[in-house]
């Protein structure tokens, strides 16, 4: 032990006048750490978007691995977005139903799913679905690439990490996120549909009518494509927390979690924001 | 694979020593978060000649091999790859400089979702485009019975031994053809006759390709058999260099001790 520094305790501290010995005054420290972990957070954030956004717009292209994480991203969330929108769809029919139905108002149900789902529900299940799994596979396979220096190994072999397992995730994830959004949405009308006609049948095609009745494409169009900055903001949050990681497994642990509840985070908070804008520009 | 090693070609011809360096390290320099690893380095590395760099764990080694290949950057002092700094290149300059580097990691670092076959064909199908498929596979079987791998092409790199991922290691980072060779303990963690058999395949390459390699290992015994010089780093900075002969006639107390204790 001989040289190593001592950390004297409060007791061993002289007292000073004015404060209490039994409470030592608390230090600023957490504060101004936790202020700088955001400003570095978000300043890290800004230098790797702009890194990938370099990376993706000069040569080479990587095509080859785009279409495999579009693969990843889209055809392998298809069913879990399929069937969330499908929950979601049958769960407003039953809950707009029952409010419906204290009013007499209940032919308005179908446009009251339809809007619901294709509005705001169908969008909103889809960015945080995708955000849950993709996010947590995006983070913890590249934090686990990471730790085991399979990224330094792309950087050795003169390969650019930011263009080839950044740039082509954070791509697949803004293409893919308004398809699965359009699936969520159909299989949401569906299940709504399928709800509703088992209490009071009604034909798909009068539900549909119906349902659709008054409407334009920028109702539908602009819901559907906002979830493409979802698709960005997974994608982003999760090759960010993926490629910074550092510390083994533990490390590769913390970066899928902190994917999967900052996307959640910033999707929901990305809503707010475009929802506003979309009533703004389009109406 | 267990015939007795041969000793590495020696540059006693004066001619040898006039070639220039293809790897030079200069002062350099480097620090995280305020510990100094590195204090005013200096080594150079000529085609053909092997460069064993030895010392105690954590003294830097890995980090210089890093610095080297550009994956840090110094905080002062220069590397040199051809007499060209890496520092002063644009990316896409020292992503032309590393196309000439081979780099085997301390764990091999294969990508663990592509089979030994797929590892070793990255490289190649990024920047040997001109090459056709069977071309690349070709080259790939070539490269793999190069380092002894042959028929393990389709296994994953968890279903392998840990000399047998640093023999696909060593393959992939030989795919480019490099004129420099830079292996990060390429004998740690394996039984002797692994240790034995890396050994004499980095022999073997330096014989048949004459590239310029620079070995970090704390295994005197592999950096013996493998290297022509060999220098000793102790708190960040080199303290004795040159043939095994002129390290065991140093009187540096550091160097007696590490030499005993190998």
């Amino acid at each position: 032990m001989n040289g190593q520094a001592i950390t004297p305790s409060p007791e061993m501290l002289p007292a000073i006048p004015g404060h209490s010995s039994a409470h030592p005054p608390r230090p600023a420290i957490p504060t101004v750490g936790l202020v700088n972990g955001f400003f570095e957070w978000f300043g890290g954030l800004g230098t790797f978007s702009w890194r990938v956004l370099r990376a993706a717009v000069t040569p080479p292209y990587e095509w080859r691995e785009l279409i495999r994480q579009l693969d990843e991203v889209g055809s392998q969330s298809l069913p879990l977005v399929a069937l969330a929108g499908a929950a979601v769809g049958a769960v407003l029919s039953m809950e707009v139903r029952s409010s419906m139905a204290r009013f007499g108002a209940t032919s308005i149900l179908p446009s009251a799913v339809v809007y619901s789902v294709i509005q705001e529900m169908g969008p909103t299940i889809t960015g945080l679905v995708v955000s849950g799994r993709v996010g947590a596979g995006i983070g913890a396979e590249l934090a686990s690439m990471k730790v085991t220096e399979q990224i330094d190994a792309i950087e050795v072999s003169a390969i650019n990490p930011y263009r080839f397992l950044a740039s082509t995730r954070i791509l697949a994830c803004i293409l893919m996120l308004p398809l699965l959004t359009v699936a969520a949405d159909a299989s949401g009308v569906l299940m709504g549909w399928v709800a509703q006609t088992l209490v009071q049948p009604i034909s798909f095609h009068q539900f549909i009518v119906t349902g659709f009745a008054g409407s334009t494409l920028k109702d539908f169009l602009p819901p559907t494509f906002k979830t493409a900055v979802f698709g960005l903001i997974i994608g982003l949050v999760a090759c960010f927390q993926g490629m910074r990681t550092r510390g083994g497994a533990e490390g590769v642990g913390r970066a899928a979690t902190n994917s999967v509840v900052l996307a959640s985070l910033f999707v929901i908070l990305a809503d707010v924001v475009l929802v506003k804008l979309i009533l703004v520009v389009f109406q | 694979m267990a015939t007795a090693l041969e000793t590495p070609t020696s540059l006693q011809d004066p001619e040898e020593h006039s070639r220039p360096s293809v790897v030079a390290v200069e002062d350099l320099f480097k620090a995280f978060d305020g510990q100094v690893v590195l204090k005013g380095i200096g080594l150079t590395v000529r085609r053909g000649e092997t460069l064993a760099v030895l010392g105690r764990s954590g003294t830097g080694k890995s980090v210089l091999l890093r610095l080297i290949v550009g994956l840090e950057t110094p905080d002062s002092g220069s590397v040199c790859i051809n007499a060209n700094s890496i520092a002063a290149l644009s990316l896409d300059g020292l992503n032309a400089v590393r196309m000439k580097m081979g780099f085997l990691f301390q764990h091999a670092a294969l990508y663990d979702s592509l089979t030994v076959g797929e590892n070793v064909a990255f490289p190649l199908e990024h920047h040997r485009r001109d090459l056709s498929k069977s071309e690349r596979g070709e080259r790939v079987n070539q490269l793999l019975a190069e380092v002894g791998m042959e028929g393990n092409l389709d296994k994953m790199p968890s279903d392998i031994s840990g000399g047998m991922q640093k023999r696909v290691g060593l393959a992939r980072a030989l795919a480019l053809e490099p004129e420099i060779l830079l292996l990060d303990e390429p004998t740690a963690g394996l039984d002797p006759i692994s240790s034995g058999e890396i050994d004499e395949l980095v022999l073997k390459l330096q014989r048949e390709r004459q590239m310029a390699s620079i070995v970090v290992t704390h295994d005197l015994h592999s950096a013996k058999t493998i290297a022509n010089r060999l220098a000793i780093l102790d708190q960040g900075s080199v303290i004795v260099e040159g043939t095994f002969d002129d390290l065991q006639q140093s009187t540096i107390p550091f160097v007696q001790e590490f030499l005993s204790h190998s």
